[in-house]
């Protein structure tokens, strides 16, 4: 009989500490979203639509999502310069799209293009955050501002031609946005695409994300990996047991910039249009937060945590709307994206991110 | 004599990248005059409108960096608070100087309660104080829109048409201000040569610089000094730390209010969900234009960067335009710079702080050496 | 005078930590303007003694103390510092407590300044009134007069050479007019000859005015020029309280070191006269508060090396730049081959292995499982522990032969934890120093730095720790250096043992010596 209590009793403190290390944020943030998908269908909007709807942003973001693993392993802390390898991404769909490749070919040359970009990127921006360790999250934001806002002249200096991305009348300078459905738009999302009713899969998305997330998995279990997290948990004693910190801070750096920059065309390919100009300003906040609503703090971060958070964050984004205008015609979605994003990040910078001393 | 020397042009060597930024600054701004075609009375004029709209906000951020919590990217919740402040003096149509006065009193408990917030908030991140504030900056901009968008006109009342948005709540995206529009500027305004000079304004800057002048040499003022230099030792010795650094952050987001209701008297209209999204970063940079970096800034900093600042800001539009032919470009070049340059202040700022803590294995080297000789 | 009430007593002081006694039954008085040097090894208990004094709150967060302490005779109980220096005790810590950019007037007076109402202030509370720098020069330099040395009232502290922040600290303390009993901490460990001379000149001046001082130093001279009398403490016992005057050097050493107990070192081997193995030749290493200057040491195939002295000597300082964990010049010369310095990996490739006395900051990635913990290095510097995949361009992790070398070593060492995947933080300070030891033993290595194995922990897990380097050491032939300071472990277990005194090697001598001989060794030249 006691025995039964005392299993009982260590279920529920199991439970407990599982909700602990769970967190309240992101346990007020599910709970949100549960009762969204609730009150949803009271609102009229159709529930395969709703979850559509999820399942879709989830394919455009994840990835830029996943960029921020690396860096947070090796200990560079939130990557807030994600911009920084969002450029690589622009100017590697820009150049294919200038070049001429058109349909799936141009995203694969996208990414190979990109690519050269992303490493040189990646290497600079990296020795610099080796210069400044402990400072990496305020440089890094304001790298990427100065980054996305030297590239804002470029896309007006750079002499790209092709009618579909440049301004036709004076002939220079690229617009701010443009479709791409004559080339990549859509390509991984109508891949292998399952229609069931209204519930839409965009199931190339999905593989294209899965297969970068295996790859980051599988990496995590080499040798270099296991170093990678060993320099993100302690770095004296990653140190101390012989290993280069700054080059595997580097290399991390140069991982989440090419991811960032294969991140922003996969987001380009589901959302069918290329936005330049002011528009990665506003990219790293929300993929921050989504990881950090994930689970991730500031020198740990799983595969998981990515899947978790983009679902959650993405699911908040669409759904509030829906919801809220159907509920009482007031669109305070934005403002609640605003606030909680921001305030995910907020909580977790008052936490003892370091790890433990 | 050799030894002398080497320790002049090394002084003059540190004096140069000691004062890099506000150097380079100068440079472009000779490079770019004659480029522009501006004429030095239009010049003037523009850099005596920009020193009297923006030195005060620039003033706000001294405080906290004395107080070590460095650049205060949170001076953005105090122009939230004068922005409300003046939605509501605009609603009772109070205008003109009493306007201005009103909008000021308003906005010091609205700023003083949200530099509470701040100030708790940082004291939870210590050492992260400036990315901290940078996101406070963000999420405050998100409750700010929930009060100005969705509760002004349906909860907090707002009479008049042509500040609600025409669904019945919510403040339109611009409010005019046009009828308190230079009130402040112009009383004692004088004209020197065809340069308009806004003595009253530039009298309360004055009034502001000896505020901070005298603040230095209060008791609370050196105790910031002591809490912002070693936050252990001000402890041991007795002094509030936390207390302090709050009390730094309201003075810094009460002053920002103020502040911002002197700049948007100047411009005469109020972009409701925009204006203040930008001011902390312009106000940031161009201190650090000015020469001062994250844990140093004096009120000279402050004009230097101002007019160095600004002086960039009008030419280079024109600058561009004549360069690449294409204005937007320069438009773009001085984001840009602004950008750069907190960059490099805080990269500056960074590097030091790494190359302060090295050093002593050349002394033993040496010290070693020394031994052998003797 | 013996009628009279002494300034301070202490009565049968107890003090122990969560059961470790550290200090026992210590009954101590001081009159007025009386100096009493207060000396005993690393550990003895002194700090505590002083902490206790000077109402320190981590001793009332551990439980308090037992005994009195009585100040005139009253018995008082300081909660915090500030209840302390209100009651007329002062302390300068080894650590100075000082702002870099003010100046000497500044720091003296901090958060003690002369001020001047305003209208401000009336307004919005004191913390605006002005400053009344007139005053502040006034009675700073009334502080500095009262010391007797002379230091720049308005220079920076980031000017000043060390010993004038060491001087601006006794000057605050001076500048408090409360003052009664002043406690000054190894004053003399940071300043120069002349002036460690002009500042014993100055607490025979306080000693005038009627300020009784505690002076705790290892330099023994000072202590009995200055001293009226001397206190010797040993373990948390005050062995020896006598006047300055009737004593001598050597007996103050004997009193230091010497153990109640018999010998311990017993049925010891011989020092093994092999050839060299390792050959250390001007090593300077810049570790913080253990720095090295020009060290010579060599060390032969098979022997334990012993390597103690007092704290803040240097000896921490040498394992720590042979391994390059800290700036180093010099040369090393392991095997015949020079190790280049600076490079950890050079060291790790060379076979060398280093048990750091870090180990939350160095030893232990706390926040991952003990697998990772043990096999991490052996699996970075010697490829073990991985699985070729794709044929040979991926290394990939192999769990199992991590979890079976992990389990292994568990059992060797006798590891207390729930499995091999628990955390490192989770573990007791003995179960992590073990997992230390299984990390550097995994490695394999031909020659082992231990660094205080044995700091913070238990006394069973600390008599296993020494019996597996020991066991090590004897069975698999592998040199070890270890450095600690507790010299009776080095003598229970090392062949040989060098003394690091001044950042120096003092000496070495065989371990059978007697105590006595290595305390000599400890204070002779001691910064």
């Amino acid at each position: 009989m006691s025995e039964v209590k005392e299993i009982k009793r260590t279920f529920i403190d199991g439970v407990r500490e599982n909700l602990k290390s769970f967190g309240l944020p992101r346990l007020i943030i599910t709970a949100f979203l549960l009762l969204m998908f609730i009150i949803a269908p009271f609102t009229g909007a159709n529930f395969w639509v709703q979850i559509t709807n999820v399942i879709n942003r989830f394919s455009w973001n994840a990835v830029l999502v996943l960029a921020m693993v690396p860096m947070v392993h090796s200990g560079c802390g939130l990557n807030f310069g994600l911009p920084v390898g969002i450029i690589a991404g622009l100017l590697g769909a820009t150049l294919s799209i200038e070049w001429g490749f058109i349909g799936p070919m141009s995203f694969v040359m996208a990414i190979v293009i990109a690519t050269p970009f992303a490493l040189l990127f990646g290497l600079a921006y990296g020795w610099l955050l080796n210069k400044i360790k402990g400072g990496e999250m305020m440089i890094a934001t304001y790298v990427g501002f100065s980054v996305v806002s030297f590239f804002c002249m470029m896309w007006l200096v750079l002499p790209y031609k092709k009618p579909d991305m440049a301004w036709g009348f004076e002939g220079t300078g690229l617009r701010t946005t443009f479709p791409i459905d004559k080339y990549y738009g859509g390509v991984l999302s109508n891949f292998l695409r399952i229609q069931i009713g209204r519930l839409v899969i965009p199931t190339g998305a999905l593989l294209f994300f899965a297969l970068l997330a295996l790859m980051i998995w599988a990496f995590l279990h080499t040798k270099t990996g296991t170093a990678m997290t060993a320099v993100g948990s302690n770095a004296t004693f990653a140190r101390a047991a012989g290993i280069n910190v700054d080059r595997i801070r580097m290399l991390s750096v140069v991982m989440s910039t090419w991811l960032a920059a294969v991140g922003i065309l996969v987001y380009e390919q589901g959302f069918g249009f290329v936005q330049l100009y002011n528009a990665p300003f506003n990219m790293a906040l929300p993929a921050v937060s989504a990881i950090l609503i994930g689970g991730a703090t500031a020198n740990k971060a799983s595969i998981t945590n990515v899947i978790i958070g983009t679902i959650l964050f993405q699911g908040m984004v669409t759904m509030t709307p829906t919801v809220m205008n159907g509920l009482i015609n007031l669109d305070i979605s934005e403002v609640l994206r605003v606030v909680v994003s921001n305030g995910m990040i907020l909580y977790a910078l008052t936490r003892k991110t370091e790890a433990t001393r | 004599m050799n030894n002398k020397n080497k320790t002049a042009s090394g002084k003059l060597l540190n004096l140069l990248g000691n004062n890099a930024v506000p150097i380079m600054f100068i440079i472009i701004i000779a490079f770019c005059i004659p480029i522009s075609g501006f004429s030095s009375l239009f010049l003037l004029n523009e850099i005596m409108t920009r020193l009297s709209r923006n030195t005060f906000l620039i003033l706000s951020l001294l405080i906290p960096i004395m107080a070590g919590m460095g650049l205060n990217f949170g001076m953005t919740l105090g122009a939230m608070a004068a922005e409300i402040a003046l939605i509501f003096t605009s609603d009772w149509q109070i205008w003109g100087i009493p306007g201005i006065v009103l909008a000021m009193i308003m906005s010091i408990p609205i700023s003083a309660v949200l530099g509470l917030v701040c100030g708790k908030i940082l004291n939870a991140a210590k050492g992260r104080e400036m990315i901290t504030s940078y996101i406070i900056s963000f999420f405050m901009n998100g409750v700010y829109q929930l009060v100005v968008l969705y509760m002004m006109g349906s909860i907090i009342p707002i009479v008049h048409n042509n500040i609600k948005l025409p669904r019945g709540y919510g403040v339109r995206a611009s409010v005019d201000l046009t009828r308190i529009r230079k009130a402040l500027d112009n009383v004692l305004s004088v004209n020197i040569g065809g340069v308009n000079i806004p003595v009253l304004t530039l009298l309360i800057i004055a009034a502001m610089c000896l505020v901070i002048v005298w603040f230095r040499r209060t008791k609370l003022g050196q105790d910031m000094r002591a809490v912002g230099q070693d936050m252990e030792v001000a402890r041991a010795a007795g002094i509030d730390v936390e207390g302090t650094r709050i009390i730094s952050i309201v003075i810094s987001t009460v002053l920002a209010g103020i502040g911002m209701v002197i700049y948007l008297q100047n411009m005469g209209d109020m972009a409701t969900y925009s204006s203040h999204s930008q001011i902390g970063m312009f106000c940031i940079a161009a201190l650090l234009v000015g020469g001062a970096s994250v844990d140093k800034a004096s009120i000279g900093n402050v004009f230097l960067g101002v007019i160095l600042f600004h002086t960039m800001f009008i030419l280079a539009p024109s600058a561009g335009a004549k360069i690449t032919g294409n204005e937007v470009v320069g438009e773009y070049f001085r984001v840009f710079v602004s950008y750069g340059v907190i960059t490099v202040a805080l990269v500056m700022y960074e590097t030091k702080k790494r190359r302060a803590k090295a050093g002593m294995g050349a002394q033993l080297a040496a010290a070693q050496q020394e031994g052998d000789k003797r | 005078m013996s009628n009279q009430v002494p300034l301070l007593e202490l009565k049968n002081i107890k003090k122990d930590f969560f059961g470790n006694q550290v200090l026992e039954d210590i009954n101590l008085t001081l009159d007025e303007g009386e100096v009493l040097g207060l000396v005993g090894e690393n550990g003895a208990g002194k700090s505590t003694l002083m902490k206790i004094l000077f109402g320190m709150t981590d001793i009332r967060d551990t439980g308090g103390y037992g005994g009195d302490v009585l100040l005139n005779g009253q018995k008082v109980l300081f909660n915090s510092p500030f209840d302390a220096l209100a009651a007329g005790i002062g302390m300068v810590h080894q650590e100075f407590s000082l702002i870099p950019g003010f100046t000497a007037t500044e720091n003296i007076l901090l958060n003690r300044e002369p001020q001047r109402k305003s209208v401000a202030s009336e307004v919005f509370g004191e913390r605006l009134n002005t400053l009344n720098r007139k005053e502040m020069s006034t009675q700073s330099s009334e502080a500095i007069a009262k010391m007797g040395v002379h230091i720049e009232s308005d220079m920076e502290i980031n000017d000043m050479p060390v010993g004038h922040k060491q001087f601006t600290e006794i000057a605050r303390e001076l500048s408090k007019a409360q003052l009664k009993l002043l406690i000054l901490d190894e004053p003399t460990a940071v300043l120069t000859e002349q002036e460690a001379e002009a500042l014993l000149d100055s607490i025979r001046g306080m000693s005038k005015r009627g300020i009784a001082v505690i002076f705790i130093t290892h330099r023994l001279q000072e202590i009995l020029n200055v001293c009226n009398k001397v206190a010797v403490m040993r373990d948390g016992v005050l062995v020896k309280d006598v006047p300055a005057a009737e004593t001598n050097i050597s007996e103050i050493t004997r009193w230091m070191v010497g153990r109640s107990v018999a010998d311990t070192a017993q049925d010891r081997r011989e020092p093994p006269e092999t050839e060299t193995i390792m050959s250390i030749q001007r090593l300077w290493v810049d570790m913080p508060g253990e720095t090295v200057r020009d060290v010579n040491l060599e060390v032969r195939r098979g022997e334990i090396l012993g390597i103690g002295g007092l704290a803040g000597q240097g000896k921490l300082g040498i394992p720590n730049g042979v391994m390059g964990l800290y700036p180093a010049g010099g040369k090393v010369i392991f095997e015949g081959k020079e190790i280049p310095l600076n490079q950890p990996r050079a060291c790790l490739d060379s076979r060398l292995a280093f048990v750091s006395e870090d180990r939350r900051g160095v030893g232990l990635l706390l926040d991952e499982s003990l697998e990772w913990n043990i096999v991490f290095p052996a699996m970075q510097i010697h490829d073990k522990f991985l699985k070729p995949r794709l044929g040979g361009l991926v290394k990939w992790r192999d769990e199992k032969a991590i979890r079976e070398v992990t389990a292994r070593y568990i059992d060797d060492l006798k590891i207390k934890c729930t499995s091999s995947k628990q955390k490192a933080k989770e573990l007791s300070g003995g179960n992590q120093q073990k997992v230390c030891l299984a990390k550097a033993f995994a490695l394999e290595p031909n020659f082992l730095f231990v660094s205080e194995p044995t700091r913070g922990i238990d006394v069973g897990a600390k008599a296993l720790v020494l019996k597996a380097l020991e066991k090590f050491n004897r069975e698999s032939g592998i040199t070890i250096v270890m450095i600690s300071s507790e010299l009776e472990e080095l003598r229970q277990i090392c062949d040989r043992i060098a003394i690091v005194s001044g950042g120096r090697i003092a000496g070495i001598l065989p371990a059978s010596r007697s105590s006595e001989a290595f305390g000599e060794l400890m204070v002779s030249s001691v910064v």
